[in-house]
């Protein structure tokens, strides 16, 4: 739809605008605007440099050392490394998911679940000041939302005890705050107490209520105004994402699942040890990142989006009763307004793929009311206080890890030779499949919201509701005091700057002048 | 109960002197009573950590910072909004605002120790400079855990102003 912006003709005549966070080391992203004369967007690019240099720090590393390792990647969600790593060395010590132990899989589910509520609660967070996630175009926009917003009085609140709740589930099965080793090769290494899990018992309604509240909240405001929101930053993708063997949404193990834009499945119930026939990663001269592709599709078509806005609309149903209660509402809405609906024909509308971008939150709220409902539910099982652990099996030399991190697929791939050491380590993460999709919704809100009107402050707070629908992943566990400003630079056809202003994390613009 | 005093080291172990800030709970842990102090670390800061500050009298958030002229800063910290565009950096500032807005009230009296480092590569180990300046710092944390009280903090903060403008914080 806008892959004409990504390469223009005629460069040196075009004008160059960059938003470049300045940032320490790796990490950063920037958004490189090409305007012509006209101020006319004719390209634009979104650069993330994340992860470089993750292959040498695991290579040459016993694999038993891995799950505590990999935590260390990403600060956000360290947990998804350290059970994609913990999936990849069950292989390496001969164990498969179906033969690991009952209780050690349930764990693993619990803190999975605990994890992904964790971050998805961040989301609920900032619906207290909602125009970070949707923006404020208007002052209409602005107003509907206020008076959304009053009737959820102290979400804030509820975002930071959903996130603590999620933190509790973590540390009552690793043990620790952070840092912990729940999982290891072959199962778990601590079961968990009768106490542990009637502590964690004595919140969870109250987490699935917040919850609720939460899903409540974001479909209120998305509905505030449709028209608006179903076309911001929108775009039509492939979408990518596990998949239960009946079709249910998943988020620790199962298949691979890719529907097309128009909801036809294209893969299903793929084995992800050969995601290497399936996926392939294009390198291009502009960006450090790469880009995914399914590989059936080619390069040109095959781009894809995974994350919650993937998984709920791949899924044909949720297995928890409140959470699949708000996918049908989801569904029906994509179906009723979506841009697919229109290229459907009616008969096929409700079953239509939502590909509005902005519905990533509340694709990402539906999940958290899931994983709230999945821990009450394994809370309640008698095998979670199993103490039947772990696993063994015959040593193999290769082992893939795949799950469902919060933002989306996590790929962990490993080779190890006769010491036990890593030799090869392959990671695909989710911020990376949906590289292509970010730039797209980038290109979207450029060609849309930028051409042939002065840069101006709200228009740039435009590109970032685009970049934050994805929140993807940039700092990878290197926090950052007051290093994540945006950078704006102005360059002529001649390649001369003409103009730099910065936006700082408090939201002050400055303009700076060398 | 709730001690009084929070220190919280937060940084990246994995990531060269990202981990100064870690380091310096590691040192107080081994030379200080902690009967009235708390010591919490983390990677990185997040909403959540505003509800660790509740019921504190004093607290302290020791970090790493990009390469300066001087080897650590100290200063108090007031709330302020972070309206950055990615989930993944927080500021104690930001912390501060988060306490601010769900509890309704003003944060405990906080301060900043932020001690220079060199380099933050994943799997590099501590620079020399790091090591030198959070030497510095364990000076600096003796002088403050002595008395550990907002007015002796202010005035050790007050004595370190003229030096801010010497650095370019991360």
């Amino acid at each position: 739809m806008y892959e004409h912006l990504e390469t223009a003709q005629n460069q040196e005549k075009l004008r160059r605008i960059a938003i470049d966070p300045v940032s320490r080391v790796e990490g950063h992203g920037k958004v490189t605007l090409l305007l012509d004369e006209n101020n006319k967007v004719r390209q634009a690019r979104l650069h993330i440099v994340e992860f470089r240099g993750f292959e040498r720090f695991i290579q040459g590393r016993p694999y038993w050392e891995l799950p505590v390792l990999v935590q260390r990647l990403c600060g956000i969600c360290p947990v998804s490394h350290h059970l994609a790593a913990a999936k990849a060395i069950d292989q390496l010590v001969g164990v498969d998911p179906k033969n690991l132990p009952v209780t050690a899989t349930k764990l693993r589910r619990l803190l999975h679940f605990g994890q992904v509520l964790q971050s998805h609660a961040l989301h609920f967070f900032h619906l207290s000041s909602p125009d970070l996630l949707f923006g404020f175009e208007s002052e209409i926009n602005k107003r509907n939302i206020i008076a959304v917003l009053n009737d959820y009085p102290g979400i804030g609140l509820q975002g930071v005890k959903l996130r603590k709740y999620g933190q509790e589930v973590i540390r009552m099965i690793s043990g620790k705050r952070i840092h912990g080793s729940g999982a290891i090769a072959g199962g778990m290494n601590k079961a968990l107490s009768k106490e542990e899990r009637d502590y964690l018992l004595l919140d969870i309604d109250q987490v699935i209520d917040w919850s609720t509240s939460a899903v409540n909240l974001v479909k209120k405001i998305h509905c505030s105004n449709l028209p608006y929101y179903d076309e911001f930053a929108t775009i039509r993708s492939n979408y990518l994402g596990l998949i239960q063997p009946n079709g249910a949404l998943e988020l620790y193990h199962g298949g691979i699942r890719c529907k097309n834009d128009k909801g036809e499945t294209l893969v299903d119930h793929y084995d992800y040890r050969h995601y290497n026939d399936l996926i392939h990663e294009e390198v291009r001269s502009w960006t450090y990142m790469k880009f995914p592709y399914l590989l059936p599709l080619g390069k040109d078509n095959g781009w894809y989006r995974v994350g919650p806005l993937a998984r709920v609309n791949n899924c044909e149903f949720i297995d928890t009763p409140l959470a699949e209660a708000q996918r049908a509402e989801f569904k029906a809405h994509g179906g009723a307004n979506s841009l697919s609906a229109a290229a459907l024909p009616p008969s096929l509308a409700v079953e239509a793929m939502v590909h509005s971008t902005l519905a990533t939150h509340w694709a990402r709220l539906i999940e958290m009311l899931h994983c709230a409902e999945s821990i009450q539910r394994l809370l309640h099982d008698p095998d979670i206080l199993g103490q039947d652990l772990i696993a063994h099996g015959e040593k193999r030399y290769e082992g893939i890890g795949v799950i469902e991190a919060p933002r989306g697929t996590l790929f962990h791939h490993y080779q190890i030779d006769d010491n036990d050491i890593v030799t090869k380590a392959n990671l695909i993460v989710s911020t990376t499949s949906n590289n292509q999709a970010m730039n797209e919704s980038v290109r979207q809100v450029a060609a849309e919201y930028l051409s042939g009107r002065e840069l101006t402050e709200p228009l740039l707070n435009n590109v970032e509701v685009a970049i934050r629908a994805y929140d993807p992943c940039l700092s990878c566990a290197t926090h950052a005091v007051g290093k994540m400003p945006l950078q704006l630079e102005l360059v002529d056809a001649q390649g001369h700057l003409i103009d730099k202003i910065a936006k700082h994390s408090d939201g002050q613009v400055e303009r700076i002048n060398d | 109960m709730t001690k009084p005093v929070l220190i919280f080291g937060y940084g990246n172990p994995g990531r060269g002197d990202d981990v100064l800030g870690p380091l310096l709970l590691d040192y107080i842990a081994r030379h200080f009573n902690l009967d009235g102090i708390e010591l919490l670390s983390d990677f990185q800061l997040q909403i959540e950590h505003a509800l660790d500050l509740a019921d504190r009298e004093l607290v302290l958030f020791a970090d790493s910072a990009m390469p300066g002229e001087i080897c650590y800063k100290f200063y108090e910290l007031l709330p302020e909004k972070d309206r950055s565009y990615t989930s993944h950096a927080m500021t104690p500032q930001s912390v501060l605002d988060v306490y601010t807005d769900i509890h309704g009230q003003s944060p405990p009296a906080s301060f900043l120790l932020s001690i220079m480092g060199e380099t933050f590569e994943l799997g590099e180990g501590l620079s020399p400079v790091a090591r030198q300046n959070l030497l510095a710092a364990k000076s600096l944390v003796n002088e403050l855990l002595a008395e550990p009280e907002i007015k002796t903090w202010r005035r050790i903060a007050e004595q370190r102003q003229p030096f801010r403008h010497l650095i370019q914080h991360k």
